[in-house]
C-alpha cells in the first residue's frame, strides 16, 4: 500500500512567538493517499497542515524550524518559491469561501494568476475542475452566476474545483465540512476517496468516523506532539499508545 | 414601586420627546424652506442664469458651479482617500507612524471649514498659484473631504473577510494581486456608497470656497479649471447678506435653498439606500 514518498515532515517545531505549538513532528505522507489528521482542538493538527503551503507565513511571530521536504525540496529553503508552493500544494478551507465572483471566475482564478489567459485552455480547466470536483453536472448551465448563490456543499465543492485548477500534487483540507449538513458531508466525503486518484490528500477531522471513512492513514496529533501514524484500519482496530485508544474511544477530546 | 414606574414613564417621555423634536425640526425646515421658495421654482428657474443684479432669472450658473465643484473635488479626494484608505487596512503595521497618520486624519476631520478655506488660498490660489478659481476651490473641497473618504474607504476594506485573502493566497497569488482581484471589487460598492456621502458634504460648504475660488456672480458657467464658479451655498449668501435689493430677491434665496437642500439631501439619500442594500445583501 505505501508508495512513495511525497511529504516528509523532519523534526518540525512550530512556534508562535514564545509559545511551541508543535513539537519534533516526523513522519512521511505518500503519494496518492489520503491522510486524516485527528486530535483534540489546539493539538497542532491544523497548524502542521498550514506548514505545508506556508500559510502560517502570515501569523506575525510564527516560526518553523525542522524540515518539511516536498517531492525531496526543502519548502522552508531560502530559494523556495512560496507561489509555485501554493500552485503545488492546493488548500480547502473549513468555512466554504469562494469568492464574490462568478462559478466560471471563481474556477479560473489559479490559472489566470499563474498566466493562463486563452478563453479556450479557461473553459477547459473550468469544466475539468468541476468535474472533478463533482459539480459541474450541477452548474453547468450557471457558470456566469455568483458562487455565493449556491449552498454550503455545492460553496465547498466550488472551493475544491477552485483549488484542483491549478493542478496541484497535493490538496490540504482543513476540516473542509466542518460547516456542513450529513448529505453534503456524504458528498465531499465520497469525493475525497475519488480525488487521491489524481492527489495526495491531507484532510484534518474533527470527526472519527470520518477519518475512518475516508483515509488511508491517520495521524493522532496530541499538544503538539504526533502521537501516532499509522494506516487507519489499524489505528481504528489497535492502536498501539494508550492515549490514542483513549482518544478514539471517546475516553477525552 | 409606583415611584419608580413615574420615572420610567417620564424618562420614557422626554425621549421618545427629544426624538420628535428632531424630526419637528427637520419638517420645519424643510416646510418653511418649501412654502417660501415654491413660487420661483420652475424649469427655467434650474436652466437659466441669473438676471437684473440677481433680482430675477435663475440658478443654472451656480447649480452647475456646484456639480463642478463635487466633480473636482472627487477627482482629487477620491484617489488618495482610496488608496490611503488601503493602507490602513491591508498594509500598516500599529506602530508611531501609523499613529501619527490617525491622528493627523482625524484632526483634519476636526479642523474647522473656514480654516481649510484659509489653507486653499494661501496654498492653491497664491503659492501654487491657480488663482481664485475652480481647481484652488475643488482642491480645498476635496481636502476637506478626505478624511471621510479615507474612514469610509478603511472601513470598507477591513469588512471584506479574511477568508477571501486567505483563499487567494492559498492559490499562489501575492499580496497586490489579492488587493486588486479581491479586495477591491469586494469593497467598491461600499467605497462609493462613503463618497455619495461625501459629496453631500462637499455641494453644501460655503467657508472653503469663499477665498479660493467662488464667484459673487459670472456671467457664465466655468468654461476651464482656473475660471471662477458661482456655487448654490455662496449663492444664498450673496443674495441674502449682498445683494443690490436683499428684500427683491427674498423668494429666489429661498428657492436657492430649496434646490440645494434637494440636491444634498438627494444624494445623501442615494448613498443611505445603497448601504443599506450592501447590508441586505449580507456581506
Amino acid at each position: 500500500m505505501k508508495g512513495n514518498v511525497q511529504i516528509r515532515s523532519q523534526n518540525v517545531n512550530l512556534y508562535y512567538g514564545p509559545a511551541k505549538v508543535l513539537k519534533d513532528i516526523t513522519f512521511d505522507i505518500f503519494d496518492h493517499t489520503v491522510t486524516a489528521l485527528i486530535g483534540p482542538s489546539g493539538c497542532g493538527k491544523s497548524s502542521w497542515l498550514r506548514c505545508l503551503n506556508r500559510m502560517n507565513d502570515y501569523i506575525a511571530g510564527a516560526r518553523v524550524e525542522g524540515e518539511i521536504l516536498i517531492d525531496e525540496h526543502d519548502i522552508y529553503a531560502r530559494d523556495t518559491d512560496v507561489i509555485a508552493l501554493r500552485r503545488n500544494v492546493g488548500m480547502v478551507f473549513q468555512k466554504p469561501n469562494p469568492f464574490p465572483m462568478s462559478i466560471y471566475d471563481n474556477v479560473a482564478y489559479g490559472p489566470r494568476l499563474h498566466g493562463v489567459r486563452s478563453r479556450e485552455q479557461l473553459d477547459g480547466i473550468v469544466e475539468r475542475s468541476l468535474r472533478g470536483a463533482a459539480l459541474w453536472t450541477e452548474v453547468k448551465d450557471k457558470l456566469t452566476s455568483s458562487g455565493i448563490g449556491l449552498s454550503g456543499g455545492q460553496q465547498q465543492r466550488l472551493c475544491i474545483a477552485r483549488a484542483i485548477a491549478t493542478e496541484p500534487k497535493i490538496l490540504l483540507m482543513d476540516e473542509p465540512t466542518s460547516a456542513l449538513d450529513p448529505m453534503a458531508t456524504a458528498r465531499i466525503e465520497e469525493l475525497v476517496r475519488d480525488l487521491k486518484k489524481n492527489f495526495t490528500v491531507v484532510i484534518v477531522t474533527h470527526n472519527m468516523q470520518q477519518a475512518a471513512r475516508v483515509s488511508d492513514f491517520t495521524a493522532f496529533f496530541l499538544l503538539g506532539e504526533l502521537v501516532e501514524y499509522e494506516v487507519t484500519t489499524k489505528i481504528f482496530t489497535a492502536p498501539d499508545d494508550k492515549r490514542t485508544e483513549d482518544y478514539i474511544t471517546g475516553r477525552f477530546g | 414601586m409606583n415611584r419608580r414606574r413615574a420615572v420610567n414613564g417620564f424618562m420614557t417621555a422626554i425621549l421618545w420627546a427629544s426624538a420628535a423634536f428632531l424630526v419637528l425640526l427637520l419638517l420645519a425646515i424643510l416646510i418653511y424652506v418649501g412654502v417660501n421658495g415654491r413660487q420661483p421654482l420652475s424649469w427655467e428657474f434650474l436652466t437659466e442664469p441669473p438676471r437684473d443684479s440677481m433680482t430675477r432669472g435663475g440658478i443654472s450658473t451656480p447649480l452647475v458651479g456646484t456639480m463642478q465643484l463635487v466633480i473636482v473635488s472627487m477627482f482629487f479626494a477620491l484617489p488618495i482617500g482610496v488608496v490611503t484608505g488601503l493602507y490602513f487596512a491591508e498594509y500598516s503595521r500599529d506602530g508611531l507612524f501609523t499613529k501619527i497618520l490617525r491622528l493627523a486624519i482625524r484632526s483634519l476631520a476636526g479642523v474647522p471649514s473656514v480654516v481649510f478655506g484659509l489653507f486653499g488660498l494661501s496654498l492653491f490660489v497664491v503659492t501654487l498659484g491657480f488663482g481664485s478659481s475652480l481647481l484652488s476651490a475643488g482642491l480645498t473641497l476635496g481636502c476637506l473631504t478626505l478624511p471621510l473618504i479615507v474612514t469610509a474607504s478603511e472601513q470598507a476594506f477591513r469588512a471584506v473577510p479574511q477568508d477571501y485573502r486567505d483563499a487567494s493566497y492559498a492559490l499562489g497569488a501575492t499580496k497586490w494581486q489579492t488587493i486588486v482581484k479581491v479586495v477591491l471589487p469586494a469593497a467598491s460598492s461600499t467605497v462609493i456608497t462613503g463618497a455619495i456621502l461625501s459629496i453631500g458634504r462637499v455641494a453644501g460648504e460655503t467657508a472653503p470656497i469663499i477665498f479660493t475660488g467662488a464667484a459673487f456672480y459670472a456671467p457664465d458657467i466655468a468654461k476651464s479649471l482656473f475660471d471662477e464658479v458661482m456655487a448654490l451655498p455662496y449663492h444664498i449668501m450673496v443674495l441674502a447678506t449682498a445683494g443690490v435689493n436683499i428684500e427683491a430677491t427674498r423668494p429666489i434665496q429661498y428657492a436657492t435653498v430649496l434646490v440645494l437642500l434637494a440636491l444634498v439631501l438627494g444624494v445623501s439619500s442615494v448613498g443611505v439606500v445603497m448601504r443599506r442594500r450592501l447590508r441586505r445583501s449580507g456581506r
